[in-house]
């Protein structure tokens, strides 16, 4: 059975509250029949030094992906994965990690491709959890499998492709990397050049909003007015627009299609997780150099 | 017996490559994880002198890697190591921890004929993915860089 819902006042803004945990809520509900909680980090070790109490370790790379075919895992994958893991169809999935959430964001996003219903996330992630000198420990995790349906992914709800974004040039989108990668200045993030490409720039058209305007100095995310400033304000996006987000590989437009979706309540917005290394990379596209969203579609 | 993974590798190199091939992939992550929490700490000459350290771009934490010639007979001049890796990157300095181990005390020669493909031999890539290991080869690029650099230079 689902757990209720956090009811602390902060989150009580947001389109889906529901979505998201405090940590004192967790701390509290931690042990709880039915709750799951999944630490999803960048460093695939950082588990291993210290993790909440009970939590399992979903990675992104070595688990979420498929090895061969550039894809998520199939619905076979994903119930032999979370089922393994103490996961049922009816658990409630708290997600938290590293870097703002990053990665706890993209497991929250593949969860939803295979529509598992209750899967929240941590407010403000392993960051901030430490910061509150909240117990983290070294003990294994004693998990007893369950079974988990196979359910395929629903990817066109929330997914985009790349021919997909070629014909939504035009419609809104928003670039969430760097400043310096939106104008082509560089084609990777500073300190990950072996996700590069061949040409740096962005989408014709898509606004520029770095993730991280999204995240407040705590890890948490800045609240429904602060962004509301951002998103709709700021850039002119109506929470009825069918928006793309897209980033490098798709973690940090994770973040941003989590704020967009459910903390603002966007109805329609898909990440493409292809993103700049499938873009930049790919032979013909449009691409648009400088830090204006431009339209001519330059070849 | 030669073993293609560690025929031409340096002992103590080689020791650490059969270490971690002797795993199961679980146990080859808790193996890297005690590499890094074996990670001598920078010294303290270095404090005053970051310009000393390169950036390891290639990893995804900020991490840096300096590489000392002591005097000696060019090839046979002794090689020393060091890293900068934050606590937060357990992987990252997981990787500088195995090159410490391996790499720090070798001769210059050694070295330079350490083979490019080394930290593909550990058995990683399905436990970490090869794109978390390039970051590993980078440091050990730079190592060979600075060394060969430094080797014309003293």
């Amino acid at each position: 059975m689902p757990l209720d819902r956090d009811p602390d006042p902060s989150l009580a803004d947001y389109a889906h509250p529901d979505r998201l945990v405090t940590t004192s809520w967790l701390a509290d509900h931690l042990g709880d029949p039915g709750l799951v909680v999944v630490e999803s980090d960048e460093d695939i070790l950082l588990y291993e030094t210290g993790h909440i109490r009970g939590a399992v370790k979903i990675d992104w790379h070595t688990e979420l992906n498929d090895p061969v075919t550039r894809d998520y895992i199939d619905g076979a994958g994903f119930a032999a994965l979370v089922g393994a893991k103490g996961i049922s169809r009816d658990s409630t999935v708290v997600i938290y990690g590293d870097k703002s959430n990053w990665w706890a964001s993209y497991a929250l996003w593949v969860f939803t491709l295979f529509g598992h219903p209750d899967v929240r996330l941590l407010n403000g992630g392993r960051a901030l959890w430490e910061a509150e000198e909240r117990e983290l420990t070294t003990d294994k995790v004693d998990v007893t499998a369950v079974d988990y349906p196979v359910v395929e992914r629903n990817d066109a709800p929330i997914r985009a492709f790349k021919d997909e974004v070629l014909a939504h040039i035009g419609q809104p989108m928003v670039d969430v990397r760097s400043p310096e990668e939106y104008t082509g200045q560089r084609t990777h993030m500073p300190a990950y050049p072996e996700e590069g490409a061949l040409r740096g720039g962005h989408i014709p058209g898509a606004a520029s909003v770095p993730w991280a305007r999204a995240a407040a100095e705590n890890g948490t995310f800045k609240s429904r007015a602060d962004l509301e400033a951002i998103y709709t304000g700021e850039k002119g996006l109506s929470p009825s627009d069918d928006v793309i987000a897209y980033c490098r590989i798709g973690e940090r437009s994770s973040h941003t299609w989590f704020v967009l979706t459910h903390l603002l309540g966007f109805d329609k917005v898909r990440n493409y997780d292809g993103s700049w290394t499938e873009w930049g990379n790919a032979v013909r596209v449009p691409i648009v150099k400088g830090s204006e969203p431009g339209t001519t579609v330059s070849v | 017996m030669t073993d293609s993974r560690t025929h031409d590798l340096p002992g103590r190199l080689a020791d650490i490559v059969d270490e971690f091939q002797a795993l199961e992939k679980a146990q080859r992550l808790e193996l890297l994880l005690e590499f890094s929490q074996g990670l001598p700490a920078l010294p303290e000459r270095y404090d005053d002198h970051p310009e000393l350290l390169e950036a390891v771009p290639e990893c995804q934490s900020p991490v840096f890697v300096a590489a000392e010639v002591n005097r000696g007979d060019e090839a046979d001049a002794e090689v020393r190591v060091f890293f900068r890796a934050p606590r937060e990157a357990p992987t990252t300095r997981g990787f500088a921890g195995i090159l410490a181990a391996g790499v720090d005390g070798l001769s210059v020669a050694e070295v330079q004929a350490l083979p490019d493909d080394v930290c593909a031999r550990l058995g990683l890539e399905e436990a970490v993915s090869p794109l978390r290991l390039r970051g590993m080869t980078g440091m050990l690029r730079r190592i060979k860089r600075q060394v060969a650099e430094r080797a014309v230079a003293a």
